[in-house]
C-alpha cells in the first residue's frame, strides 16, 4: 500500500508540541503559551484523566510550614540518600529549590491544599522525607494538581488535541521537527510539525501484570525518542511501590497510598507481628525507631523520637513484604496486613483518607475502619527513563525534551514519594521553556514525505494482514513474562531468559492482527502499543542483567548488597546502527563538592550549619 | 467456572444494535473488567473509554441496567447470578462508537467560566486560607468529570438545552469558584444570564447519581442560585441600586 499523499493529511504546525498531557506535559504547555508560543498539547485519553490523576499522597516542597527546620538541603539529601546516590546531582538540586515556588504557584492558579492551624499549606509525612513535607488535599493530590492545571491551562491559549495517538517522531538530519498520530476516534492519520517537541508520555508499567498503572503506560516516550536516536538511562530501577492492593484478582495492583503509613498505618505478618523493625538498613538505622514505643512516640509528634520503620524507603519495604510472604507469614492472598484501623479513630481515616476507604469498600468489600487491607509490591514508576541536559530538559537528540516520569535522573536508583508530583511541575516548566528557547533559535524544519508514509504505513498493516496474533494475548504473555522474570528480585538466568522471550514476542508482535475499521479500535490500539512496551521492556532487562549490584529498586538475587565500584556508573541505552540494542555503563561525572558534602553528612551537622552552610 | 453474560450496546451514529457476549468470571471483577474480557476474546474492536480502573478518573461512565454508573466501580456481584447485565452509553452525548461518546461539549464549557482570580499574596509570600473555610470547596473539587450528572441533568438529557445550561457539573465548578477564599471575581451576572442557573429544577438526579457522592445539589447548586436571587430580587438591595448606582450587577 502507498498511503495517503502527505500533502492531503490533516497538518498542524506549532513553535512546541507537547505530548502526553498529566502533570508534566500540562506544567510544560502552560510554560511555553507563557511565553507566547503556539503550543499544542496531545493527550491519548481526555484531557484530565492521566495518569496523575491517580497520585494519592502529595508532592514534596521543603516549605517548612509543619517543621520548620526543614529547607531544601534536607530535602536534597533525603532525595540523594533515597536515590541511593545514583541520582543526577544538579537535577536533585533544582528540584529540591524549586518545588515550593511551584506548589505555590499552583494555588495560585485554583489548587486548595490542606491547611495547618495557622491557614499556611500543610505538609505530611511520607517515606524517605524526614520532615512532614508533602502538600496534598487529602489522598487526592494528583487529581488536584490535574485539575489545576487543566483548567488554568484551557485559559491560556493551548491547542489541546485530546484523544490523538502519537506513533513516531520526524526527523531533518540530527533535529526533532515534528511527528505523526492518528486520531482515536476515527483512526485517521495527523501530521505535526515543531521547532520543538516535548515529551511528557510517563512509563511503562503495562508490560508487567501487577502494577498500579493505566493502559496509557506503555512506554511511548521512551520508545519513541529511542527510535529517533535519543539515549535513554538508568532504566534497571523500576519502582515496586510496596503497598498495592492483592485481592480480588481483578484489582490486584491498584496503589495503595503511602500517606496510610504516613497517618499511622502499620505493616503485620500473619502472625500479627509489626515486622519492619527486623528490615532497617544500617545506612537508615540512626534515624529510625527501633522499638514501637519510639515509633508510637514519634507519630504523636514527639521531635526527639525517630521515625517508624514503616516509613523507610520505598525499595526497602517492597523487599521486606516480599521477604515476609516468601518466608510463609504473607496475608491469607499473598500479601501482608496493612493496619490503620487500630490506629486512629473511624472518622479520622474517613477524613483523612477518603478514597482509600472508598476504595477498599466498593472492590474489596473491606471497611479499613475496622478491618486491615491486604497489601503488597506493584510495579509503580520507571526512575530511569530518556537522558536529558538538567537544566533545559533536553535529550541527546536536538529539539527533543522529556519531562516527568519518561525523564531519567532526578530519582537515582529510587524514587522517594512526593518527589514525582514535585518533579511533574520543576520539570515540566523546565522543560517547556527549554523548548521555547530552543524553538526562538531555530526556524521551522523540513518534513522529510517517506517518513511520514512509513511511520502510516507501519500502522495500517495491522489492519490490513489477512490474519495474525491476537494482541491482547501478546500484551498479556507479556505481562506474564515480564512479571516471572524481571520482578522486584532478579537473577542472572531469569533476565536471560527474559531476553530470549522478548526476541520471540517481538516476532509475534510484528504478526498482529487487528480486525475490523480503525475507528475507535482498542485491538489496533493495543497492537500499535506492543512496539513501545517491548523496546521499553527489553531496556530494562538488558540493564538488570548489566548491573551486577543491589541498589535502590534494582535487586539482583545473585549480587546482594550495594556495590561501591558500581556507584560509579550509569547505564545508557542506545539504538545501534543495524538496529539492535546498544548497553553499555559509563563513568558518572563527580558531583558538585558542596552538594557531595550536603548528601553524605550526618543530619546533625547538615542542621548545626558545621556542613554545607556556604552552598547557597 | 462462573460465566456472565453481558448486552452490550454496539454501533455508531448511523445506528447499531445489543449484542450478547458471555464470558468466565473471577471473584471481585467489575463490569469494565468484563468489557475487557470481551475485547480480548470476542470483539477486539469494541469501543470503550477507561484509565485508572479505581474510580478517580472518570473515564469509564455507562449506562449499566440503564443506570449512569462508573464500570470499574460496579461489581458483578451486586447483581444477581445469571442476570444479563446490559451495558449502553450516555444518552445525552452524541454517539461515537459502542460505548464511546462525544463528552466534547463539557470541555467548551468549561472554557467558558472564568477562572479563579485571587487575591495578592501575604507579605511573606503565603496565602492563609482556614481548613474549616475551604471544606465546602475541597468537596467540590473532589468531581473527576464523568459527567455522570450531565448524563442524568433533565435539562440535557430530555430537553437538550446544551446552548442555554452548562449543567451540574459546572454549577458546582462555578459554585467552588464562588465560595473559594482567594478568589475577587464576580461571576454571578453571567451564572444568571449565560450559564442558566434559573433552568436547574432540583430534582436531585444529579446528586444521586455522583460516584464521588459531592452534594451537588444541596451544597452547591441551591446556595449560587439564592446568591442570584439575592443579587437580582432583593427589593432593598435593588432600591440602593436605583437609588445610589452599583458597580455590580
Amino acid at each position: 500500500m502507498a498511503g495517503p499523499d502527505v500533502s492531503e493529511l490533516q497538518t498542524f504546525e506549532h513553535d512546541v508540541l507537547v505530548i502526553g498531557a498529566g502533570g508534566a506535559g500540562l506544567r510544560a504547555a502552560i510554560a511555553c503559551a507563557a511565553q507566547g508560543k503556539n503550543t499544542g498539547l496531545v493527550c491519548k485519553s481526555l484531557l484530565g484523566k492521566a495518569h496523575t490523576v491517580m497520585a494519592e499522597g502529595g508532592m514534596a516542597a521543603a516549605m517548612g510550614n509543619v517543621d520548620a527546620r526543614d529547607n531544601w538541603k534536607v530535602h536534597f539529601r533525603d532525595t540523594m540518600r533515597g536515590g541511593k546516590f545514583l541520582n543526577n546531582w544538579r537535577m536533585a538540586e533544582l528540584h529540591a529549590k524549586e518545588a515550593p515556588e511551584r506548589v505555590r504557584e499552583l494555588e495560585e492558579w485554583g489548587a486548595v491544599f490542606d491547611r495547618t492551624k495557622t491557614g499556611l499549606i500543610s505538609q505530611r509525612n511520607f517515606g524517605g522525607h524526614r520532615y512532614p513535607r508533602l502538600a496534598h488535599v487529602g489522598d487526592r493530590t494528583g487529581l488536584e494538581l490535574i485539575r489545576t492545571l487543566q483548567d488554568h491551562g484551557v485559559h491560556q491559549g493551548i491547542h489541546v488535541h485530546m484523544e490523538c495517538t502519537i506513533l513516531d517522531l520526524l526527523k531533518d538530519g540530527d533535529r526533532v521537527v515534528g511527528a505523526v498520530g492518528y486520531w482515536r476516534e476515527t483512526g485517521r492519520f495527523v501530521l505535526f510539525k515543531a521547532k520543538a517537541v516535548v515529551l511528557a508520555t510517563g512509563g511503562a508499567g503495562k508490560a508487567w501484570r501487577v502494577t498500579s498503572n493505566s493502559w496509557e503506560y506503555s512506554g511511548d516516550g521512551l520508545a519513541m525518542a529511542y527510535i529517533a536516536g535519543a539515549e535513554l538511562m538508568d532504566l534497571e530501577f523500576t519502582q515496586f511501590h510496596p503497598t498495592g492492593m492483592v485481592w480480588p484478582p481483578s484489582v490486584r495492583g491498584t496503589l495503595v497510598t503511602e500517606g496510610v503509613r504516613g497517618d499511622g498505618g502499620i505493616l503485620k505478618n500473619k502472625e500479627g507481628k509489626r515486622f519492619m523493625f527486623g528490615y532497617i538498613p544500617e545506612r537508615f538505622a540512626p534515624e529510625t525507631a527501633d522499638s514501637e514505643e519510639e515509633a508510637n512516640r514519634w507519630l504523636k509528634g514527639d521531635k526527639s523520637a525517630r521515625r517508624p520503620p514503616e516509613l523507610l524507603t520505598r525499595d526497602v519495604v517492597a523487599r521486606a513484604i516480599n521477604a515476609e510472604v516468601k518466608a510463609g507469614r504473607g496475608s491469607e492472598h499473598g500479601g501482608v496486613y496493612l493496619d490503620i484501623a487500630s490506629r486512629l479513630p473511624a472518622e479520622l481515616i474517613k477524613k483523612k483518607l477518603p478514597s482509600m476507604y472508598h476504595q477498599f469498600k466498593e472492590l474489596a468489600e473491606v471497611d479499613i475502619t475496622t478491618d486491615p487491607m491486604e497489601v503488597g509490591p506493584t510495579l509503580h514508576y520507571f526512575m530511569g527513563g530518556i537522558r536529558v541536559d538538567a537544566d533545559s530538559q533536553m535529550t541527546t537528540v536536538p529539539g527533543l525534551f522529556a519531562a516527568g516520569e519518561c525523564a531519567a535522573g532526578l530519582h537515582g536508583a529510587n524514587r522517594l514519594g512526593g518527589n514525582s508530583l514535585s518533579d511533574l511541575i520543576v520539570f515540566g516548566k523546565r522543560a517547556g521553556d527549554g523548548a521555547c528557547e530552543y524553538a526562538d533559535k531555530q526556524g521551522a524544519g523540513q518534513v522529510d514525505n517517506e517518513q511520514v508514509l512509513s511511520i502510516i504505513r507501519r500502522a495500517t498493516e495491522i489492519l490490513n494482514r489477512e490474519s495474525g496474533a491476537n494482541p491482547f494475548m501478546v500484551q498479556e504473555k507479556l505481562q506474564e513474562m515480564m512479571s516471572h522474570n524481571v520482578g522486584i528480585i532478579r537473577v542472572k538466568h531469569e533476565l536471560e531468559t527474559a531476553v530470549e522471550k522478548l526476541q520471540e514476542l517481538k516476532k509475534e508482535a510484528a504478526t498482529a492482527k487487528a480486525h475490523a475499521t480503525s475507528q475507535y479500535n482498542a485491538g489496533w490500539h493495543t497492537a500499535l502499543d506492543l512496539r513501545n512496551l517491548l523496546i521499553s521492556s527489553e531496556a530494562v532487562t538488558r540493564a538488570a542483567l548489566m548491573r551486577e549490584e543491589s541498589r535502590g529498586a534494582h535487586t539482583r538475587d545473585d549480587f546482594p548488597g550495594e556495590r561501591d565500584e558500581w556507584l560509579k556508573y550509569n547505564i545508557f541505552i542506545k539504538r545501534g546502527q543495524d538496529g539492535e540494542m546498544v548497553v553499555e555503563k559509563r563513568e558518572r561525572a563527580p558531583g558538585p563538592q558542596g552538594l557531595v558534602e550536603i548528601a553524605y553528612s550526618k543530619i546533625e551537622d547538615l542542621e548545626s550549619g558545621k556542613v554545607g552552610a556556604e552552598v547557597k | 467456572m462462573a460465566t456472565r453474560t453481558f448486552r452490550v450496546w454496539r454501533g455508531d451514529k448511523d445506528g447499531g444494535k445489543f449484542v450478547e457476549y458471555t464470558v468466565e468470571t473471577q471473584p471481585g471483577m467489575v463490569v469494565l473488567d468484563g468489557i475487557h474480557r470481551i475485547q480480548a476474546e470476542h470483539a477486539g474492536d469494541l469501543a470503550v473509554r477507561w484509565n485508572c480502573k479505581a474510580g478517580k478518573c472518570g473515564s469509564c461512565s455507562m449506562e449499566i441496567n440503564g443506570k449512569p454508573r462508573l464500570s470499574c466501580m460496579t461489581r458483578l456481584n451486586t447483581f444477581e447470578p445469571g442476570e444479563t447485565i446490559t451495558v449502553q452509553p450516555l444518552k445525552t452525548f452524541p454517539l461515537i462508537k459502542d460505548l464511546v461518546t462525544d463528552v466534547s461539549w463539557n470541555y467548551e464549557q468549561n472554557k467558558r467560566i472564568p477562572p479563579l482570580k485571587p487575591r495578592p499574596r501575604e507579605a511573606d509570600g503565603n496565602h492563609r486560607m482556614m481548613q474549616e473555610d475551604i471544606e465546602r470547596v475541597q468537596e467540590f473539587r473532589k468531581c473527576i468529570e464523568c459527567f455522570l450528572c450531565q448524563d442524568v441533568c433533565h435539562v440535557l438529557r430530555d430537553h437538550g438545552k446544551h446552548d442555554q445550561f452548562v449543567g451540574p457539573r459546572f454549577m458546582i465548578r462555578l459554585a467552588q469558584l464562588e465560595m473559594h477564599p482567594l478568589d475577587t471575581e464576580d461571576r454571578i451576572p453571567k451564572i444568571r444570564k449565560e450559564f442558566g442557573s434559573g433552568w436547574c429544577n432540583i430534582t436531585r438526579c444529579c446528586t444521586e447519581v455522583c460516584p464521588e457522592h459531592i452534594g451537588i445539589t444541596d451544597n452547591g447548586i441551591i446556595p449560587i442560585k439564592e446568591r442570584v436571587v439575592d443579587r437580582y430580587y432583593d427589593p432593598i438591595a435593588w432600591f440602593f441600586k436605583k437609588v445610589f448606582g452599583g458597580s455590580k450587577a
